[in-house]
């Protein structure tokens, strides 16, 4: 009984019913992802940096993860008693659920029943955008809860870095979207059967990993955190789960990032060379996969950048380079076809 | 003479009563909107303790004002209690990066009062230089490590401290230990270089060029690094003279003033080596007068290394001084009295004083040694590097970043041993 | 079925998923509160003053310009879909929009508003 099968048999159940489960498979997943992303940095920042890395809990270290989620879950949960209780407390779940929701669109692969996917919606990019853009007021509202005075300074630098990346980030999918005509993420890697989208936007592509990395805090843009600045940024405050839970989120939105630049550049679950033998959901995680290395070879290499340099960066160049793009990019479409 | 009694040709002045010293929050006034943050005692980049009460107006400093002491251990007045031979296992502790350096400008200052200087054997001089530049190199890895910590570039700690690492395993066979070895004593050096101490020097003369090729080509010209250290903290000539900065700080403000060249000691003025200056006086020029002088420090090394082929005395021929090898003393009654006494009740050093400077990885590293006549240390005053050099802090931060700041905290290289001793 | 109803359903589970995230803690995590812990965290030292004063207007003018430029950008989208059809027609539509975007962008920069120090 193939995969195949067992979606065909979901048919007969209701639908709700079905998009719950799969929902909470989707997140179930998603979770062990994050947990083992988490460790795959930890280890390829180690081979980078002469250590072995987490050895010591399980072969090769692979039940660190779950150490690591024990050790959160009996830390003690305070609360500074300057911070707004309510807020400070709810700032976290924000975050989380924003950088969880994203995954309700993401199609994974494609098999003859459909998409893998929740939901496969006609504007999918747009929902993406519209979800985790919320999460920004997580770190802010974190920040600004917590009557202290690092997590304000953090908690006001990163507001003003994602909100000014956000804006370069949406400029520079466009380009792809006018390529393949349609905002819905399984149209968009159909339209990438032949050619991906990484060869005719190659600009667009470089603009979205810049602006990717700084969206998600990542470094040499993590000045949200910052740590010999601003201690611990928005998060100095918080301890035991709900710092886990920003430190989830990050987590996803990385992920998500991940999984957009798969979809929108990469070619999706399509296989290069015609290797069509390895199933698509294989080609989409190596895909991503390749995209998180990326982040952590990053990670271990570059220093941070100062933040008016960031802001500058991000208003004074990608903004422009990012419309330039488009533009061109539309001028092409208009005059070939 | 007593021990509390100050010798005789040496200032007595009375003591003025100290006014209790205000706390540097009140010292900082709010000027219009700005908001005050104390960075430190714990945090991240400043390098130990130290505390910068800052005022910012949302990113820049407005004023600051620093907090010292966190770090005190009271080893100067320790070391008016104990023998002259035993105040350097406290010395070792101050400046914990280069505990060979605070050690051997010490026994240089004893040395002089008691008038041996010139009796030292070239052989224990020229392990003193060894181990010196030894600990030089490591400190600067420390300090490129910790200072690209602080500009987020986290791989850098580890292949410095690789490094390092293989130096204090050299100091270990040396001494025995790997920060504190207390190897150098009064008159020489306790006991020869081990068997197998030059192969693994060898080892790591070799290994060394391409470890700091390496680090060049991931640091020196990275587009990221330059931006944050070029124009950042700048120091002219005349501040820096004005504000007593030495080492690499000042040699990165265009003055190329070495101890080991202006008043060398051990031997300094028989080895070939540069004294790296730039003019430029930010963070990048002293980022890069430390990396080159990492690469003088093994020129240096490679020629102690030649001379070391020779054998010879490490100790100083004079037995009121040098304790006698542990083999002669079950077989010489002399031997065995000189042991007993130097153990017991240490020497006699003639009054006066005397004030002995080395150049430390920090810059000018000083004792100012008091001797009545006793066999303990009346006063020992150090001239610590990097409290001076920290100093420029308050020259530098104003109306900059805080991210800057960081990195001119970093750029001055303060080890929080020595400032607050 | 709106084909947005899974996305809901979706965002329902992905709320109970961080419910259970903080029942359990809430239920295995140790609680000694005392004041020194309850302190907000100032590098060791009692917060030297609270919080709530002005903030530069710097950042708030970034939020400004974010809501300005990110509803023109928002704009682009339905566009840029229909590119195909639109030709020579959009791209000339687009450009006019552009060259005012542009003006209204290159006020900004003389103004300083995306200035720094």
């Amino acid at each position: 009984m193939t995969v195949a099968h067992v979606l065909d048999l979901l048919n007969t159940v209701p639908w709700w019913l079905v998009v719950t489960v799969k929902a909470v498979i989707v997140l179930v997943i998603v979770q062990t992802v994050f947990a083992y992303s988490m460790l795959f940095e930890r280890k390829i920042m180690a081979w980078m940096q002469l250590r072995p890395g987490p050895n010591r809990v399980g072969p090769w270290g692979l039940m660190q993860p779950a150490a690591d989620a024990a050790k959160m879950l009996f830390k003690e949960d305070l609360t500074p008693k300057t911070a707004d209780p309510i807020i400070y407390k709810l700032a976290p779940f924000i975050s989380l659920i924003c950088a969880m929701g994203a995954f309700a669109v993401i199609p994974f692969s494609e098999s003859s029943a459909g998409i893998w996917g929740v939901a496969d919606v006609n504007a999918g990019i747009l929902v993406i955008f519209a979800i985790t853009s919320i999460g920004v007021y997580g770190i802010s509202l974190a920040g600004w809860a917590s009557g202290s005075k690092f997590p304000l300074l953090g908690a006001v630098r990163s507001t003003a870095q994602m909100i000014s990346y956000e804006l370069a980030m949406t400029m520079s999918v466009i380009g792809v979207l006018i390529l393949a005509g349609t905002t819905s993420l399984s149209g968009i890697v159909h339209a990438q059967a032949k050619v991906w989208y990484i060869i005719p936007q190659i600009f667009g592509f470089a603009i979205y990993i810049i602006t990717a990395v700084a969206e998600t805090n990542r470094a040499p843009f993590d000045l949200v955190e910052a740590e010999t600045e601003l201690v611990g940024g928005f998060h100095t405050e918080y301890s035991g789960l709900r710092f886990g839970l920003f430190f989830i989120a990050e987590y996803l939105n990385m992920i998500t990032v991940a999984c957009i630049a798969t979809l929108l550049f990469l070619g999706g679950w399509n296989a290069p060379f015609g290797l069509t033998i390895v199933p698509g959901l294989i080609w989409f995680v190596l895909k991503a996969g390749l995209f998180i290395f990326m982040y952590i070879w990053l990670r271990t290499t570059l220093p941070r950048l100062r933040y008016d340099r960031l802001m500058n960066f991000g208003w004074k160049f990608l903004l422009p380079a990012a419309t330039l793009n488009l533009m061109v990019t539309a001028a092409i479409v208009a005059v070939l076809g | 003479m007593s021990i509390g009694e100050a010798p005789p040709g040496t200032s007595n002045l009375p003591i003025p009563p100290t006014p209790p010293a205000p706390r540097s929050m009140d010292l900082v006034e709010r000027v219009g909107n700005t908001m005050t943050l104390s960075m430190g005692p714990q945090h991240p980049s400043t390098h130990g303790v130290l505390q910068v009460v800052v005022e910012i107006s949302g990113e820049i400093v407005e004023k600051l004002e620093m907090e010292i002491g966190y770090l005190h251990t009271g080893i100067e007045k320790t070391c008016e209690n104990l023998f002259w031979t035993q105040s350097s296992t406290g010395i070792e502790r101050m400046d914990y990066l280069n505990p060979l350096g605070n050690a051997l400008c010490y026994m240089l200052g004893v040395e002089k009062l008691l008038g041996v200087t010139d009796e030292i054997p070239e052989r224990a001089s020229q392990i003193r230089v060894l181990l010196c530049e030894l600990s030089r190199i490591a400190s600067h890895c420390v300090w490129l490590g910790t200072g690209g910590i602080d500009l987020g570039a986290i791989s850098t700690f580890f292949y410095t401290f690789d490094i390092r690492e293989d130096i204090l395993a050299l100091i270990e066979v040396s001494g025995g230990a790997r920060m504190h070895p207390n190897y150098l004593r009064i008159g020489g050096v306790n006991g020869d270089l081990p068997d197998g101490f030059l192969a693994k020097l060898d080892r790591l003369i070799e290994k060394f060029p391409t470890r700091m090729r390496e680090l060049r080509t991931l640091l020196q010209n990275n587009p990221i690094l330059r931006d944050r250290m070029i124009d950042v903290g700048i120091i002219d000539a005349k501040d820096a003279v004005a504000w007593s900065l030495t080492g690499p700080s000042l040699r990165g403000s265009g003055i190329g003033y070495d101890i080991r060249r202006a008043y060398p000691y051990s031997g300094y003025e028989t080895y070939e080596f540069d004294v790296p200056t730039r003019t430029e006086g930010d963070a990048y020029a002293r980022f890069l007068v430390r990396l080159d002088e990492m690469d003088e420090s093994m020129r240096i090394i490679r020629q102690v290394r030649k001379r070391l082929e020779r054998p010879g005395p490490i100790m100083i021929d004079n037995p009121k001084i040098a304790q006698p090898a542990k083999e002669t003393i079950s077989l010489s009654m002399e031997a065995l009295i000189h042991h007993f006494k130097i153990v017991s009740e240490s020497f006699r050093v003639t009054p006066g004083d005397v004030y002995q400077a080395i150049e430390s990885p920090r810059g000018e590293l000083a004792y100012y040694i008091v001797s009545n006549g006793n066999n303990r240390p009346w006063r020992i005053r150090t001239r610590p590097a990097s409290l001076y050099n920290l100093q420029a802090l308050k020259l530098m931060a104003p109306k900059n970043l805080i991210a800057d700041m960081v990195v001119m905290i970093g750029s001055l290289d303060p080890v929080f041993g020595e400032v607050d001793r | 079925m709106n084909p947005y109803a899974p996305v809901g359903i979706f965002l329902g589970v992905a709320f109970l998923f961080a419910v259970a995230f903080s029942i359990v803690p809430g239920l295995a995590a140790k609680k000694k509160p005392n004041d020194t812990k309850a302190e907000a965290y100032e590098c060791g030292v009692e917060p030297t003053s609270d919080v709530s004063g002005r903030f530069p207007v710097r950042f708030y003018i970034v939020a400004m310009l974010f809501v300005i430029f990110d509803v023109e950008a928002a704009s682009f989208y339905p566009w840029a879909v229909q590119m195909h059809a639109l030709r020579t027609f959009g791209l000339l539509e687009m450009i006019v929009f552009v060259v005012v975007l542009g003006i209204g962008y290159a006020y900004v920069w003389r103004k300083g508003g995306f200035q720094w120090r």
